[in-house]
């Protein structure tokens, strides 16, 4: 937790979007449910056929209308379902990732993750930690609020 | 639009931790919602006829249903609309179960989840247009990977229902592990006597074309229509002359090569045919262990071969086969027990694992059915059977059962007791597990009429002394420590995923889970199907299970596989890419990322080159939706517009709570 001071924000629900492909994570936190493995309430999930359809642009839409966390999760490399189009979503992510602080956003409010349909366990342990690091940084601020932005440029310098 | 709601409580299961009346009341508020209404089983028949009633009532031309995950009911609500006149593509599902009320009991914080999971859904849907499929043939020829028991049953299935089969097998003969096997329990009925004769009708069947000591290079394509490259691994002998005579198997001087059909309790020659059962009977040589594939010296093979089938430069070989269907049938392997340091880690010789047993017990074995130490070769008298090694062990990261090893120490028991009458026969377990028919009745026949000692607990340390090995555990029910002379150790080694599972799940584009087992597509009601259409699973290869449990599920697949092969053609699924012809600036970007070779180039009448998609090819993985810059090319279904308004209805909304 990194603002002890906003203790109100670690209770209420922030709002985190997930992106799923359908075959690996989607299926994944199928089974979480299935298994009953408890998890944080913030996060929605939508299902796209493969990260390899993850469009960087929309993450940073819903980073820009006000999500306060995005979270993309795929098959694990070398494991996708359409051979490859995990791995061009990780150059493109990451990428991505590298760029968020110039528009004023932690990076620490993105994060990719690879999970299988058959690691529900995996799935609860990623979505509880990135709730957690969410709630730490608190609502988002806006790609006009300047506490975000320099904790995202702090790495940098 | 006109869009219609149905909220389901699923029993109590989405119910107790959501309110789906607020859900509901809540939906009536979305521009285009003209209905809404939560229901107790909306995928029950009744809760079926209530959308199909409320499309015609409210003249719906869209619908919602937030319950349990698509991938549950998605295709049971499509069909529904369908009935009621609506494309199928006009349906929209929220999981309200699996990603909601049953992660958190928190009802506030749920209800609050599943109102914007069916806003999110409610707008995806207002951008959906109907969709329809096209037909294309079904090359009606199926490939079986692996020819272990299931994989025979399997080909054996389809061959008689008139299907061509292509069956692969990394080894040199077909058979698996159960020709390795001396008795089956619980009937002890000979291996070899109920195996041997369907061994015998795949190699005669006129509909299956058997490669053996061939692997799965590459496989592309889709379910009806999937090209499989089969890599004939070189065997120096041509086997279209060889006779399988055994007249080279006899001269070899290369007398220590590694003999895996006997698990290495003995060794064989270089140039060898694995069993006298064989099928096919052909002679193979072993590179590493010939004389003149190492040394350049001997040739003895060539000279005594009476058909001159003996070929030193042999190379692998590529061949190419399309079928519609797969059936992957691949086995197993034994967990490693040198992990288990207390056991003797693999350097006792008479330390062995059940599979060895059978091969020393076997009449076709090494030692034609006398059981005798690895060792001196001295009969044992006191043998000692320990239980679940490498299964439900979580020190080892294998804390599954492993289904059939309770039941095959006690056959090997009976056998041992049957094979030597003045032998003591002692076994550790954990549990005994016997759910099978007749299974019970067997444990007790071996521990009643046999008089096999059952201890219940775990051997703690195996250690030589003189020619014995000490065997020290514990006997949990009278709580006293046991220590055992024996002479023979037999570990009951669990079943392991078949080494290279991984690889081949990569190339067939299936999931495995963590041990290295495939998934099936559902855990009980599509057990042998995968999540890739037209691929299906029968036997070890899923799960541990027992001999009738893979035949039935080798029989399941067969089965599956005439079910696909029962028509003449093939919907495709029309949620693929699709190119606007006015935004294509040609840049072929699309054509370089496809995976799969989908779209290609087209010229229209003014000269100007744009991207098409071959509708029949594309898989609908939408790769090429996000590398097209100016985004002429879209996943149907899930194009841009419908996945940014689901962002933004999301985000940029009025935030509740």
């Amino acid at each position: 937790m990194v603002n002890s001071k906003e203790e109100s924000t670690t209770k209420k629900d922030l709002l985190i979007v997930g992106f799923l492909c359908n075959w690996c994570s989607y299926g994944g936190a199928d089974t979480a449910g299935v298994c009953r493995f408890n998890q944080p309430t913030d996060l929605r999930i939508i299902r796209i056929p493969c990260t390899g359809r993850m469009d960087p642009l929309f993450v940073v839409k819903a980073l820009i209308y006000g999500a306060d966390g995005v979270l993309v999760s795929g098959c694990h490399p070398k494991d996708c379902h359409y051979n490859e189009g995990n791995f061009y979503a990780r150059r493109r992510l990451e990428v991505l990732k590298q760029f968020l602080p110039f528009m004023g956003i932690h990076t620490d409010r993105f994060r990719y993750s690879w999970v299988s349909s058959s690691e529900g366990r995996l799935w609860q342990q990623v979505v509880t930690e990135f709730s957690e690091t969410i709630h730490g940084l608190g609502p988002n601020p806006g790609v006009h609020g300047e506490s975000d932005a320099k904790a995202g440029m702090s790495f940098y310098t | 639009m006109r869009i219609g709601v149905f909220i389901c409580k699923c029993g109590t299961n989405i119910a107790a931790t959501v309110d789906t009346e607020a859900v509901a009341r809540k939906a009536l508020e979305y521009p285009d919602v003209v209905y809404a209404t939560d229901y107790m089983y909306t995928c029950s028949e009744p809760g079926q006829d209530e959308i199909q009633q409320a499309i015609e009532e409210h003249d719906l031309q869209g619908v919602v249903v937030a319950a349990c995950s698509p991938r549950m009911h998605e295709v049971t609500f499509r069909r529904a609309v369908e009935k009621a006149g609506l494309n199928r593509y006009m349906f929209e599902q929220a999981n309200i179960r699996e990603h909601c009320s049953w992660i958190s009991k928190d009802t506030e914080a749920n209800t609050r989840k599943a109102i914007d999971l069916v806003r999110m859904s409610v707008e995806k849907l207002r951008f959906n247009h109907p969709l329809f499929s096209s037909q294309v043939p079904i090359n009606k020829r199926v490939l079986v990977i692996g020819g272990g028991i299931s994989g025979i049953q399997a080909a054996l299935d389809c061959a008689e229902g008139g299907l061509d089969v292509v069956m692969v097998e990394r080894e040199s003969t077909i058979g698996g592990k159960m020709a390795k096997l001396d008795k089956t329990f619980p009937t002890i009925d000979c291996s070899a006597c109920i195996l041997g004769p369907k061994m015998v009708d795949v190699a005669q069947h006129e509909n299956i074309h058997l490669y053996a000591y061939s692997e799965i290079e590459s496989v592309s394509g889709y379910m009806g229509n999937f090209k499989v490259d089969i890599r004939k691994k070189a065997t120096y002998v041509d086997w279209d002359a060889c006779t399988g005579c055994g007249l080279c198997t006899e001269k070899c001087p290369a007398k220590k090569s590694f003999d895996g059909f006997n698990e290495g309790l003995d060794t064989t020659t270089a140039i060898n045919i694995s069993f006298p059962q064989a099928i096919p009977k052909r002679a193979k040589i072993d590179p590493k262990y010939c004389w003149y594939l190492t040394k350049e010296k001997c040739k003895i093979c060539q000279k005594i071969c009476p058909v001159d089938a003996i070929r030193f430069d042999m190379k692998d070989e590529t061949v190419v086969e399309e079928v519609g269907a797969i059936i992957v049938a691949t086995g197993f392997d034994l967990v490693d027990h040198s992990v288990y340091g207390e056991y003797g880690g693999g350097h006792y010789p008479d330390v062995i694992t059940g599979l060895q047993f059978e091969r020393l017990v076997s009449a076709s074995g090494p030692y034609e059915g006398h059981i005798i130490r690895p060792s001196d070769g001295k009969e044992p008298k006191n043998i000692v059977f320990i239980a679940c090694v490498g299964s439900r062990d979580p020190s080892i990261g294998r804390p599954y059962c492993s289904g059939i090893c309770c039941m095959y120490i006690a056959k090997q028991a009976i056998l041992a007791r049957d094979h030597i009458p003045d032998s003591n026969c002692y076994v550790f377990y954990i549990d005994i597990r016997a759910p099978g028919k007749n299974y019970e009745e067997f444990v007790r026949r071996a521990q009643e009429d046999y008089g096999v000692q059952y201890i219940r607990g775990r051997v703690g340390k195996i250690y030589p002394q003189g020619e014995h090995l000490i065997v020290q555990g514990i006997d949990t029910l009278l709580g006293i420590q046991v220590e055992v002379e024996a002479d023979l150790v037999v570990l009951a080694t669990g079943v392991a995923a078949s080494v290279g599972a991984k690889e081949l799940a990569e190339k067939l584009r299936i999931s495995y889970d963590e041990y290295g087992f495939y998934m099936e597509s559902h855990p009980k009601l599509r057990p042998v199907e995968t999540n890739t259409a037209g691929v299906f699973l029968a036997g070890v290869c899923q799960g541990p299970k027992d001999i009738p449990a893979s035949v039935a599920q080798g029989s399941a697949a067969a089965a599956k596989t005439q079910i696909l092969f029962s028509r003449d053609t093939i919907e495709t699924d029309p949620q693929i890419a699709k190119v606007n012809e006015r935004m294509c600036i040609g840049c072929g970007k699309c054509i370089d990322v496809c995976p799969f070779g989908s779209i290609q180039w087209k010229t229209l009448r003014d000269g100007s080159q744009k991207a098409e998609v071959l509708d029949t090819v594309c898989q609908g993985c939408g790769l090429c939706n996000a590398t097209c810059p100016p985004k002429a090319i879209q996943l149907q279904h899930c194009t841009d517009d419908q996945i940014l308004a689901e962002i933004e209805v999301l985000c940029a909304g009025e935030r509740h709570g």
